[in-house]
């Protein structure tokens, strides 16, 4: 190979590589092989084999890292990496990817919008997100965004007939072409401040300069702001609660905890490496932004009457603790932020699954009155549910709390004690609205016995969801090993 | 198995509960013997830790260690010594007695019920046996649960209400404690050069005297609103009231204690600096005071019976803390034996409640009058309750509170005598209730033709006055089981104390061996 692919290069592209190439296949299946091949259950187990191979390479390159002690594998002169966090990352989005695309079997059956071409925007929104994950230099990681946000353009528009689907659509367009612009701008400032687009050489350059100089200022701002849109957080999280409701249910599943963890991958990158010597400037104003962000996703979602609405400020204020991680910056507090998305993939898309089993036909399920009776007619959603809700809460012994653990401890190490306060009584609060849903559940009498839109693979993703929940909480050693190895350096 | 006991306890439960989740939940009797069958059993097997437990020893024995995340420093650790012995006992026969209360009480999804209190016993247990800070906290939360659904599905007009403020109020003090917790975690980290949450590791911490002070009032909030004291009382008539008989006697017999239990486990060994800073003395000892004679004032006044009894335990909670604060072996001890006197007469005055509940469901005061003439059974365990509970010597009430006052005088007299009117006042609303609802003449027609106490329910409250009466006459051993670990706490707040000053006076003297 030249030396502008070397087989280095090769190792690490792989599994966006894979990604890529299986999503675009699957578009091509779609369009030109036969209606009576191309089933919908032979687009599901394409996905799942597409899924199989990037976890085959990931797999690969994380026994090769492990063997190097998770120090960085460099490629493409530092614009791919391997390290611990990419790859707890990519493990995290792959798994979400699968899920959300078994639990979009039957959903998109019910909604009467079976289409392939679904499956291939997840494979494409995931190769995306390998390069948020994994990218080091600013035009990859541009590229990977894009790829990734443009999928999302289209998926949460997939109900073409639903008004709402549409109006979502058409309102994340808009938001995410502007916040697009802003972050392109701050990638140029980056670049003209420091004649490079790679992360490290541009952390070299930075590292030397004023804080407060007024064009890093506005670097900092304009990538920042572009950023923040992606995670949702106070004030740049106007967009979520409408997207998150007009969307396919599966969608915003996926929306709500990959697009999140992935954009938040970079940001951590970026705040902990190129802008960790600028700290002086952003840390009090993202400060600011972490309180404003439990304090307006936990107010509003008090009075949500739509559970999707309720998860979408619910997932705000999730946002607002992962950022306190990357506030306090310390070895605890990106392993905080790391463990907080893991553990949320989860336990969020658990809670969304069980919106999704509540969805049939003619019944749309997704309000909070929905939810009345469920105890009486399906016992084990409600329980799972419950599960779901007390991790999303914090309450040990679920994995909820081992990542609010992390974010407690990381606070408290780096003497943020305020932000530690404050942030632990939100989880009173937070407690209150998801107790709200348990109230209904549980104690409620039941209403319309309508069967839940049970399938098997609805089940294998609920199964896997609560395992991993339940799980992590009551043996998180595994992971608190993957979260140390994620540090990155 | 000595060895394994403690699990054994711990566990039980747990298991019996996923036993029960097997029964069809049509075959309710078969649920109901069961979950009886496997509470007593629990008790049995607590009651196996006796033989075994060295008194002379004042550490924690039936040592059970394991790591369970090596990264973290977080073990499974589990021990007791003589006081969470005590409490262990008191939770265990509280859980079968709460399960065997509920045999006619509860009619709708009984497998639920049953499977929730076991559920509630698991964590409590665990609460009081774990020796791992992280550990402690996770039971102390599991906890909250199935309590939540105990009061929110089976209890009263206001249940919804009532159980989602007693778990909004406990949870915002315990996410505090948490990060009272982290901050001992990590200051031992940078004294030590490694992370532990072991409690015995912990304290080998110093620490300045103004973090101690913050720590303290983390730890304050988490446990004072778990007592709860003074000001932070108000969730516990809502719930007490409005829970089911069950649900009410484990609140006042079992979960209060835990609040009081933290203190003395937690808060004095950890902050010994802090525990003797006058600041923070005056201000707990003047919420007990107040919360002693509040709370007796408050319990005078309600026409609800419920919630009568529920504002009384403001009050006897409030000798519990006055007790541990004074911060000698008499205060410490006496209040030890108060919370378990008081689970044991609290516990039966909410069951006598809940007795009278199942037959006429109301908890008016003025709905009934003269049941005495009716029910003689019942108005003479009633009776026993109300003595026991208002501090009649040779009943258990009396060892306690006379101990705590006895502590509370050697500490500062002016304390023991504002307590004293506490006394009083609780004599006072006791006797005022047995009168209006025992005596008198039948005024209500509906109360002519109520059945006496059948076979189980006699069989409730045997074991609890058997209990009020041994510890009333002969509390000896109780002090002896309470000596060590009591003077070694006294021995760790204040290094200079002379132990042995006074013995309890309700004590008989020691005779010297030759005249």
């Amino acid at each position: 190979m030249s030396s502008y692919y070397t087989s280095t290069d090769h190792f690490v592209l792989l599994p966006g590589l894979l990604l890529s190439f299986f999503g675009c296949a699957l578009l091509l299946i779609d369009i030109f092989v036969l209606p009576e091949v191309r089933q919908k259950k032979w687009m599901l187990g394409f996905l799942m084999i597409a899924e199989g191979f990037a976890a085959a390479a990931l797999y690969r390159q994380h026994v090769y890292s492990a063997s190097l002690n998770y120090e960085p594998l460099q490629a493409f002169q530092g614009s791919l990496v391997i390290d611990g966090f990419s790859l707890l990352f990519n493990w995290m989005l792959l798994a979400a990817t699968a899920l959300v695309a078994l639990i979009s079997y039957r959903y998109l059956d019910i909604e009467g919008e079976h289409h392939g071409e679904y499956y291939s925007l997840l494979l494409l929104a995931q190769a995306g997100m390998f390069f948020l994950a994994a990218g080091t230099e600013l035009v990859t990681v541009f590229v990977g965004l894009e790829l990734m946000t443009v999928s999302f353009y289209v998926m949460v528009g997939f109900l073409r007939g639903d008004r709402r689907s549409n109006e979502a659509a058409m309102k994340y367009i808009l938001l995410g072409a502007f916040s697009s612009g802003f972050l392109a701008y701050g990638f140029s400032l980056l670049y003209g401040l420091t004649g490079s687009t790679r992360l490290g050489p541009i952390t070299d350059a930075l590292s030397s300069r004023d804080p407060f100089d007024p064009l890093l200022c506005l670097a900092l701002v304009t990538t920042g702001v572009g950023l923040l849109f992606k995670i949702a957080v106070v004030p740049f999280h106007m967009w979520a609660p409408d997207v998150y409701e007009g969307a396919p249910t599966a969608v915003t599943a996926f929306l709500s905890v990959a697009s999140k963890a992935a954009s938040f991958a970079f940001l951590m990158r970026l705040a902990l490496g190129p802008f960790a010597a600028s700290r002086a400037a952003w840390e009090p104003v993202l400060g600011g932004i972490a309180v404003l962000t439990l304090t307006v996703g936990n107010l509003a979602a008090i009075t949500q009457t739509n559970v999707k609405r309720l998860l979408a400020y619910s997932s705000i204020s999730h946002a607002g603790y992962a950022l306190l991680g990357i506030i306090a910056g310390n070895s605890a507090g990106i392993q905080g932020t790391a463990v907080y998305l893991a553990v949320y993939t989860f336990m969020n898309l658990g809670a969304f699954l069980v919106v999704v089993a509540l969805r049939r036909e003619n019944i749309r399920g997704d309000e909070v009155d929905d939810m009345t009776g469920l105890m009486h007619s399906s016992p084990a959603y409600a329980v799972l549910m419950l599960v779901f809700l007390l991790s999303l809460a914090g309450i040990p012994p679920t994995a909820g709390f081992i990542a609010k653990y992390y974010i407690f401890l990381a606070l408290i190490q780096t003497q943020h004690y305020a932000l530690a306060v404050a942030a632990a009584l939100y989880v009173a609060v937070a407690l209150y609205y998801y107790f709200r849903l348990v109230r209904r559940m549980f104690t409620g009498e039941l209403r319309e016995a309508a069967p839940l839109a049970s399938s098997m693979g609805l089940k294998l993703a609920m199964g896997t969801s609560a395992l991993v929940t339940l799980g992590a909480g009551l043996f998180p050693e595994p992971l608190v090993r993957l979260a140390q190895n994620s540090l990155f350096r | 198995m000595q060895e394994r006991l403690l699990s054994l306890i711990l566990f039980a439960p747990l298991a019996a509960a996923v036993v029960l989740l097997l029964i069809p939940s049509s075959q309710r009797n078969a649920i109901r013997l069961w979950a009886n069958l496997s509470s007593l059993g629990v008790f049995l097997l607590s009651l196996l830790l006796l033989p075994g437990f060295n008194r002379a020893d004042g550490g924690f024995q039936f040592i059970e260690r394991q790591p369970w995340i090596p990264s973290l420093g977080v073990s499974y650790y589990l021990g007791v010594d003589g006081i969470s012995l005590l409490l262990l006992l008191l939770t265990t026969l509280t859980s079968f007695i709460s399960v065997l209360c509920s045999w006619s009480a509860i009619e709708e999804r009984v497998k639920q019920y049953y499977a929730m209190l076991l559920i509630l016993e698991c964590g409590m247990i665990g609460v009081f046996v774990a020796l791992d800070f992280i550990l402690f906290f996770v039971f102390w939360e599991v906890v909250l649960v199935p309590m939540y659904f105990l009061i929110g599905v089976w209890g009263g007009p206001r249940k919804l209400y009532a159980a989602i403020k007693f778990f909004l109020y406990t949870l915002a003090g315990s996410v505090l404690m948490l990060l009272g917790i982290l901050t001992l975690y990590f200051q031992h980290y940078q004294q030590f050069g490694y992370y532990t949450f072991e409690i015995a590791e912990l304290m080998k911490l110093s620490l300045p005297l103004a973090m101690e002070r913050w720590v303290f009032w983390a730890f304050f909030i988490g446990f004072a609103i778990k007592v709860p004291m003074f000001p932070f009382h108000t969730w516990l008539p809502d719930a007490h009231t409005e829970a089911p008989t069950a649900g009410s006697v484990i609140l006042a017999a079992v979960l209060l204690k835990m609040g009081t239990y933290g203190f003395i486990r937690f808060s004095l060994p950890l902050l010994p600096k802090a525990s003797i800073d006058p600041v923070v003395i005056q201000v707990l000892v003047g919420l007990s005071l107040v919360a002693i004679l509040y709370g007796g004032l408050v319990s005078l006044m309600q026409p609800d019976w419920k919630k009568l009894v529920a504002y009384s335990s403001v009050s006897h909670l409030g000798f519990c803390t006055l007790g541990i604060f004074s911060l000698n072996p008499n205060g410490i001890a006496g209040s030890i034996i108060q919370q378990i006197n008081h689970g044991i007469s609290t516990g039966m005055l909410f069951l006598i409640v809940g007795v009278a509940y199942e037959r006429r469901h109301t908890r008016e005061i003025r709905d009934y009058g003269g049941l005495a003439h009716v029910m003689p059974a019942f108005a003479f365990v009633f009776a026993f309750a109300m003595l026991s509970s208002a501090g009649l010597p040779l009943l258990n009430g009396f060892v306690g509170e006379f101990t705590i006052l006895q502590g509370a005088f050697e500490a500062n007299r002016l304390w023991a005598a504002l307590a004293v009117p506490g006394v009083v006042i609780g004599a006072a609303y006791l006797l005022w209730l047995y009168q209006r609802v025992m005596l008198g003449q039948v005024t209500n027609a509906a109360n002519l033709r109520l059945p006496d106490l059948n076979l189980r329910e006699w069989a409730v409250f045997v074991p609890l006055m058997a209990w009020a009466l041994a510890i009333g006459v002969y509390p000896k051993p109780y002090f002896e089981i309470l000596e060590k670990p009591v003077a070694q706490l006294v021995q760790r707040v204040r290094p200079d104390y002379k132990l042995a000053a006074a013995p309890p006076a309700v004590l008989p003297a020691e005779r010297s061996a030759a005249p």
